[in-house]
């Protein structure tokens, strides 16, 4: 299969500028300000759109083993290629938890019989993610894994997290952390705040992420481990990461779209697409996310896409489940909400989307550049989308932004030179 | 007496929802309503065909025998629906409940559910008016009304009137729902209690006062409202022991000199007597306990009155 993109406006060395890009064998055959060519198969007129590399998504949770009722590997990277992603990252926390090489095999193999993405795995810290024992990660690493986390759990043990870090370091794994004090964090719903008191549910201390961040970046700083905070949400978390940076401790975070957009006012209307962890948070911490990202105190953007079914968000908040779906809303509302009204620039949101995750997990490099995998996607900014339950690919429909309109528009997405979403 | 239609069919989930004129049109109704229970026939004939549920999720005798109450001297049809004998303890679903529930008829439903938001959740699956009897921690509007309603009757007037709230108020619905009410008919509320059982922002969100301190809580006082402290506030690891809570929040005799002199004194119920109020306060002159129960059916009756559209 060829495809010659013309004229699009593309993201090449952290600038854009018109090229003509030609996709041949999977892979980009050539960039040049114009490719004529006689033999080609599709030709597509970019003129006015923009061409990225496909975007690159270190946190989703594609539910496949055990609740593929919410998601399963075909349909999650289906929502991945209609968001412009072609790369994910998938978090060990399925049904059975992926700590061991046979399930890191099942995702891989599902992945690249059924997927529309590229799919990396992550496997687990510990056991069954119950932060008792660690995990056979020097096995799972032969298998493929890029890095080890517990995600939607938190190693409470401090001399154990110490040890799984140093284990992992030997092994040369990153590790992801989702940083909750469980006594601090306990029932809590949303954010201990103003919200939380109005609305009489448990709130849930910004100290709960907090302190698990402070541990652990001195325990990563003690022991030389690679560490990676995933979904951070508080201000105080980010000054943390900042002094542990300029130390040279050995740090990188990632920032969901719902808490580069959206604040515990959400939660108002006790919409359980509000409910996720960490929480929405305030206005102030919002802010210092989205500055961090600028100046890049935030390394990437992940969308923690958590796909749970209408039965269980629409019922009594306090029994909902926590998490929101992230991989078709990403791009489009992160540019209509940060890019648009000028909060960070268009380069700086598709680095954190593309080359800024590859750096943190060392993944393959997908820059636009002859001889690299032909992951691409085609976006006009100046159309719109809608999201609604008939659009939305994913198997469930939990956001925050259903039914809502926002700019630009995800016209084609192709992995490695086949068009995995092509918009109507 | 005559509903109006921007009563009609309207849900109460809280009183921010609805304005000062009409929290007086709904304190009228229930003087009406109260005159009513002081007959030898308590009953008129208003609401008959109606149907009225209450739906309990959560353990409370008395709050629903008042909703039944008020709904049946309105002549409504009640129903009853208990979570400890029934389905929801099976397993099934809020939204099953309520779908087989609506199926039966219901034209207004009366909620107490241990979850906030979940009055809006049953409106949101019916499609019938809702009045929140209680969600979690977030909201009893009926007991603040009934509130509001006891002090006014009492009073003559609200606008400048010093409440004191003493005890949990991180777990109390009853407060917040008061603070909204309150605050918006004049009513100047200070509430007290421990830092632990304090919740955050109290004075941004509702423009009341907070103090740590009894004695400086009840200055000036005109009312005195004790809270029911909950011994499992103890395992949450929220205070030390009843009795030391006791020691510096309970009111008596001793700790009410501090507000003013005949202070009326308020308890939502049902009352620990000897932890948080003392048998010589609550049952004094100046304790309208016992009227605030019976004025509870009143309002109640008022409001299924003014919500399903009746005459007088």
């Amino acid at each position: 299969m060829t495809t010659l993109i013309k004229n699009g406006i593309a993201y090449i060395n952290n600038r854009f500028s018109r090229r003509d890009i030609l996709l041949k064998n999977g892979k980009i055959q050539r960039i040049a300000q114009t490719i004529n060519v006689e033999k080609v198969e599709q030709i597509i007129d970019a003129s006015g759109k923009y061409v990225f590399p496909g975007f690159v998504d270190i946190h989703t949770h594609l539910r496949d083993p055990g609740q593929t009722y919410k998601e399963d590997i075909a349909s999650g990277t289906r929502a991945a290629a209609h968001g412009g992603f072609t790369t994910l990252c998938t978090m060990p926390n399925t049904e059975p938890v992926v700590d061991n090489i046979a399930s890191v095999d099942y995702v891989q193999r599902r992945a690249k019989d059924l997927g529309s993405a590229k799919v990396y795995v992550i496997g687990a810290i510990t056991k069954k993610s119950e932060g008792l024992e660690i995990s056979e990660m020097a096995t799972m690493k032969s298998g493929g894994i890029v890095a080890v986390s517990d995600d939607g759990n938190c190693v409470q043990n401090a001399k154990l997290m110490l040890n799984c870090m140093r284990y992992a370091t030997n092994f040369g794994l990153p590790l992801i952390i989702h940083a909750e004090d469980y006594n601090l964090s306990g029932n809590g719903q949303i954010n201990a705040g103003k919200v939380a008191t109005k609305l009489g549910l448990s709130g849930i201390s910004p100290l709960a992420e907090e302190v698990i961040v402070a541990r652990d970046i001195m325990l990563a700083e003690n022991c030389g481990a690679k560490l990676h905070i995933a979904h951070i949400s508080t201000a105080r978390s980010l000054e943390l990461v900042r002094e542990a940076k300029e130390r040279g401790v050995k740090v990188t975070c990632e920032v969901t779209p719902h808490h580069l957009l959206l604040t515990e006012e959400a939660c108002l209307n006790f919409d359980t697409n509000t409910k996720m962890k960490p929480p929405l948070r305030t206005e102030k911490d919002r802010q210092a996310c989205v500055k961090a990202l600028k100046e890049g105190i935030i390394d990437c953007i992940a969308t923690d896409h958590a796909p749970h079914a209408d039965f269980e968000k629409t019922r009594e908040f306090d029994h909902a489940p926590f998490g929101i779906i992230g991989l078709e809303t990403a791009f489009p509302v992160l540019y209509h909400y940060l890019v648009k009204p000028g909060y960070i620039s268009l380069e700086r949101l598709i680095e954190a989307l593309t080359s800024a995750p590859v750096r943190v997990l060392n993944l393959p490099e997908n820059t636009l550049k002859a001889g690299n995998p032909a992951d691409i996607t085609i976006i006009d900014l100046d159309a719109e989308t809608t999201f609604t339950p008939e659009s939305i690919l994913s198997k469930s429909k939990n956001s925050p932004w259903m039914n809502q309109t926002v700019s630009s528009k995800v016209l084609y997405t192709f992995l490695e030179g086949r068009q995995t979403w092509k918009a109507e | 007496m005559e509903s109006t239609p921007q009563f009609i069919g309207r849900s109460l989930y809280d009183l921010d929802d609805y304005s000062a004129d009409e929290i007086m049109y709904i304190l009228e109704a229930a003087k009406g309503m109260k005159e009513i229970n002081l007959r030898e026939y308590k009953k008129i004939p208003t609401l008959r065909g109606k149907t009225v549920c209450t739906l309990f999720v959560e353990d409370s005798t008395r709050t629903r025998m008042s909703f039944e109450l008020a709904a049946s001297r309105l002549s409504a049809d009640v129903v009853s629906f208990q979570a400890t004998v029934s389905s929801l303890r099976k397993g099934e679903s809020l939204q099953d409940t309520v779908n087989t529930l609506n199926a039966m008829g219901i034209d207004l439903y009366c909620i107490r559910h241990s979850s906030p938001g979940s009055p809006q959740l049953v409106h949101k699956y019916s499609g019938k008016p809702v009045i929140n009897g209680g969600d979690g921690r977030h909201a009893h509007p009926t007991q603040a009304l009934l509130d509001i309603f006891s002090i006014w009757e009492r009073l003559g007037n609200l606008k400048g009137i010093k409440i004191t709230i003493v005890g949990d108020i991180l777990n109390s619905r009853v407060v917040r729902s008061d603070l909204i009410g309150m605050t918006k008919l004049g009513m100047e509320v200070t509430v007290c209690g421990p830092r632990t059982l304090m919740p955050a922002n109290m004075e941004q969100i509702y423009g009341c006062k907070v103090e740590y301190d009894l004695a400086e809580a009840l200055k000036d006082a005109d009312i005195v409202m004790g809270l029911r402290m909950q011994l499992e506030r103890m395992t949450e690891g929220l205070f030390p022991s009843l009795e030391e809570y006791s020691r510096h929040y309970v009111l008596s005799k001793e700790t009410i000199k501090f507000a003013k002199k005949d202070a009326l004194i308020m308890h939502p119920g049902p009352m620990n007597r000897g932890i948080e109020i003392l048998p010589e306060i609550a049952d004094s002159e100046q304790s309208i306990i016992v009227e605030q129960v019976a004025n509870g059916v009143a309002v109640r009756m008022a409001l299924m009155f003014l919500i399903l559209g009746g005459k007088l």
